[in-house]
């Protein structure tokens, strides 16, 4: 899959989480997403932020706008070195949660999502990426 | 500190949310609204979310956290202006917000605020007899 632009921004703090909603927003309004479209993404991505800083201590996500034959979509990966994911089936059912939530950060970011990949293991971080196609 | 302004409409609170509001924020605004019920012992809060560009599970969170506190301190809730592509969104994530009643505008939400309150004076009044 080509890729047409990347960019890293650091996820590290709340505000950290807002600057990507908003960078996420500009891409895909660049990208010419329709709005319900943009709506999506941006939740998806603020659910997986969120992750990122609360349970995987911290990490970057990485955006980039890639192609696939004539459609264009917009992937974004979220990676941390925190502890990992034991049960990533579990950790993926609506309403579980080890930290007080609602537990539909990552199930919902996945239905929110064209498609979605994860890969955690204990002790050694965790990466979740996401595409929205237009 | 930064803080989401609380306005004082007769018996009800008005909250219009209008930034990108990071975590922090939304939990001092979830305290600053319970002091202020106490203190105004006002009967409705009106929560207008038209300027919102997303609910997450988190803010969605929060405003179910909101209506129950009210609910407890004896006032109701009404969530006014989400945008539709929001409310498309919050669907697809999974998030329902049980007990919270919503309203198209501030205008409609204050009517729907006041009707509640009718019928709760209602049902007070015919269980005393
Ligand atoms: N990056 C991560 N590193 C380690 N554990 C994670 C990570 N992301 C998610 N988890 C685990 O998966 C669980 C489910 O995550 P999910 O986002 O679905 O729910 P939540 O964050 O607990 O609540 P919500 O997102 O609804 O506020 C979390 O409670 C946590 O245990
Ligand atoms: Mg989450």
């Amino acid at each position: 899959m080509p890729v047409q632009r990347d960019e890293v921004m650091p996820i590290r703090s709340s505000e950290d989480v807002v600057r990507v909603r908003q960078m996420v927003r500009q891409w895909a309004v660049t990208l010419g997403f329709s709005l319900v479209d943009q709506t999506k993404i941006v939740t998806a991505a603020s659910e997986l932020a969120r992750n990122t800083l609360g349970y995987g201590g911290g990490g970057e996500v990485q955006l980039e706008i890639v192609q696939k034959g004539i459609r264009s979509g917009l992937r974004l990966t979220f990676i941390d070195q925190g502890p990992g994911i034991l049960d990533i089936e579990l950790a993926l059912k609506d309403g579980y949660t080890t930290g007080g939530g609602l537990g539909l950060g990552l199930s919902g970011a996945k239905r929110l999502s064209n498609e979605f990949e994860i890969f955690s293991r204990p002790g050694e971080g965790t990466r979740v990426s996401i595409t929205r196609w237009k | 500190m930064e803080r989401i302004p609380i306005l004082k409409l007769g018996d009800f609170l008005l909250v219009t949310i209008q930034v990108d509001m990071h975590d922090q924020l939304v939990m001092t605004l979830q305290d600053d609204l319970t002091e202020r019920i106490v203190k105004t012992q006002a009967l409705g809060v009106l929560m207008d979310i038209s300027s919102l560009e997303i609910v997450d599970s988190f803010i969605g969170r929060m405003i179910g956290n909101i209506a129950a506190m009210a609910r407890v301190l004896d006032a109701e809730t009404v969530v006014v202006g989400m945008q539709p592509a929001v409310a498309i969104t919050l669907v697809e994530l999974g998030l329902s917000l049980p007990g919270v009643r919503t309203a198209l505008n501030v205008d409609s939400g204050m009517k729907l605020l006041r009707t509640m309150l009718d019928q709760k004076e209602m049902a007070n009044a015919s269980s005393a007899r």
